[in-house]
């Protein structure tokens, strides 16, 4: 008999799976339930970038690309940047394309981190940055944000957990799952700490296109920055287009040669028919992008005042198509909140600690749904939370 | 403006005050714009989009093409306006191409629109032909589709 206790590396056990993954089955067997758990768009891919990639396939381009990418989609993705962040890269060594944004935050840990180096991880965020680090032997180190600062990433806690082991700093902002993001003069005061130290930046701006009342500002345009900084983006949010697996990463040269053998050796090249639709995306569908912008503006906003009116205090995020309105006040912890939620309404939200401890008393709320479905939702935990404070004030 | 009448073709049942939540503006704003729309004219009604099929409504459907011999003073004005005037009419378009209006028309079955084609339409004497259309079955009106949404594939994810 196998003895997989044996076989199975230590890294990988060593991995811990997420807290929540009980939550997250018991709301898949569940039949009826309306969901605003998903992270990811309900819009379909803009037609034209969907017909690049059928005109591909017809024409049989389906080839390997060069490791990096098309040559035109990394020079689409450089004007991009410039006309974005305002920092210029060079598309023939400053830029891969690569599956996915995750791919591009694996390459950077594993082109930056040594054994014993600490990576600063701001939470609550997205799940991937621990893990990955660990598995290059690298110590994350968690930088909590916080309500009150409307889960900014502020230099007073940056500074506190700055040591001489610290190489990393990952920036995920506009933030999955709080909506926060960082404005100008946050990024200021960020870099002012950073700027003297040999620190480096992975700036994960996924959700960059969606930032609402305001422009999304890169720390890599910052002064003194660019140097220090990997910024990371993708199609999946911005285009609607998580299935085609495909983001793209920029920095100075040394950094991105590493990223780029490594990518070689990992997965050759991103999947080539996508990458063609890409191009397309960033040549045309500018305008497809600022109305699914609008559209998710509208609900941020209907889905805000609701969770307010319920009195479930929830700060108006600026990015991304999250809200995390804050669940104290029911006397409930995040998970046994979604838990009863689920059972007795039938509505699926994702517990706040999923995205690390300091997410405790909080969910967080998707609403890349339509207004309707996002109304009904919001009735149903209207009817959950006055049941609740009813039941708590006549035990 | 533009942006008003864009939710309220998705949706006219929301209120003033979530219409004024969604756009960032007041509730008060929202209802006196929506007043003055419909006083200009631009809203001209509210309406439900009904799939007849779904309660076994025998009801038909059919669009009608004709040929019209325009008018001295008022072209096709006022035959259209006329033909706009009978109940069973549902819309009425004046058109390019190889007729020039086209109507829309329900009944209670067949034989109910060609007595209306042919007593009322026909009898018109500017009306030169027609030629009659029966919708056999429709997949989206209105800008809803008709026929069973699509499962919402996506899953829970971080």
């Amino acid at each position: 008999m196998m003895d997989y206790d044996k076989l199975i590396s230590r890294t990988a056990v060593d991995i811990k799976p997420s807290g929540i993954r009980r939550f997250f089955d018991i709301a898949a067997e569940m039949d009826d339930v309306i969901s605003l758990g998903v992270g990811e768009p309900d819009f379909k891919t803009p037609w034209r970038i969907r017909k690049t990639a059928i005109d591909a396939l017809e024409k049989g381009r389906t080839t390997y690309t060069a490791n990096a990418g098309l040559a035109e989609l990394r020079e689409q993705c450089a004007r991009y940047f410039e006309r974005t962040i305002h920092t210029k890269y060079d598309p023939k060594s400053e830029v891969v394309i690569t599956v996915g944004g995750s791919e591009a935050i694996d390459l950077a840990v594993r082109a930056l981190v040594n054994p014993g180096d600490e990576v600063l991880c701001v939470e609550p965020s997205f799940v991937c940055y621990a893990p990955l680090v660990r598995l290059v032997g690298g110590v994350p180190v968690v930088i909590e944000t916080k309500a009150e600062d409307e889960f900014r990433l502020t230099a007073a806690s940056l500074k506190e957990k700055l040591t001489d082991k610290t190489k990393l700093l990952f920036l995920p902002f506009p933030n999955n799952p709080t909506g926060a993001v960082m404005r100008r003069e946050d990024l200021e005061q960020i870099a002012e700490v950073l700027r003297g130290t040999d620190v480096f930046v992975v700036s994960d701006e996924i959700y960059s296109e969606l930032t609402y009342s305001g422009k999304h500002v890169s720390i890599a345009e910052i002064e003194g920055m660019r140097e220090r900084t990997i910024v990371i983006n993708g199609f999946s949010k911005s285009f609607a287009m998580t299935g085609w697996r495909l983001g793209f990463a920029a920095g100075p040269e040394p950094v991105l040669k590493q990223m780029l053998k490594l990518h070689q050796y990992q997965i050759m090249c991103a999947p080539t028919v996508s990458q063609f639709a890409a191009v397309t995306a960033l040549k045309h569908c500018n305008d497809d992008v600022a109305a699914m912008r609008e559209e998710y503006d509208m609900r941020r906003r209907f889905v805000v005042d609701g969770f307010n009116k319920l009195g479930l205090d929830c700060f108006t995020p600026q990015g991304a198509f999250y809200v995390f309105p804050c669940i104290r006040s029911t006397g409930l912890s995040s998970e046994e909140f979604c838990e009863k939620l689920i059972y007795s309404k039938r509505v699926a939200v994702v517990p706040g600690n999923a995205f690390g401890e300091c997410g405790e008393g909080f969910v967080r709320v998707s609403y890349a749904y339509s207004i309707a479905h996002l109304k009904e939702a919001l009735v149903r935990i209207g009817e959950f939370v006055k049941e609740l404070r009813y039941e708590q004030h006549n035990p | 403006m533009q942006k008003l009448l864009q939710i309220l073709r998705k949706n006219a049942r929301l209120s003033a005050e979530e219409i004024a939540v969604m756009m960032g503006t007041t509730p008060e704003e929202t209802e006196a714009k929506i007043q003055e729309l419909e006083r200009k004219g631009v809203i001209r009604g509210y309406t439900a989009v009904i799939d007849d099929t779904a309660f076994d409504d025998d009801s038909v459907l059919a669009l009608i093409e004709l040929r019209v011999t325009p008018q001295s003073q008022s072209g096709f004005d006022e035959i259209a306006a006329t033909i706009a005037s009978y109940d069973e009419v549902e819309s009425v378009r004046l058109m390019s191409g190889g007729y020039d209006i086209l109507v829309s028309v329900t009944g209670k079955n067949i034989r109910e629109i060609s007595q209306f084609v042919n007593q009322r339409l026909a009898a018109i004497d500017a009306v030169q032909s027609t030629t009659t259309h029966f919708v056999l079955k429709s997949y989206k009106e209105n800008g809803i589709i008709k026929t069973d949404a699509e499962k919402d594939e996506r899953g829970m994810i971080f």
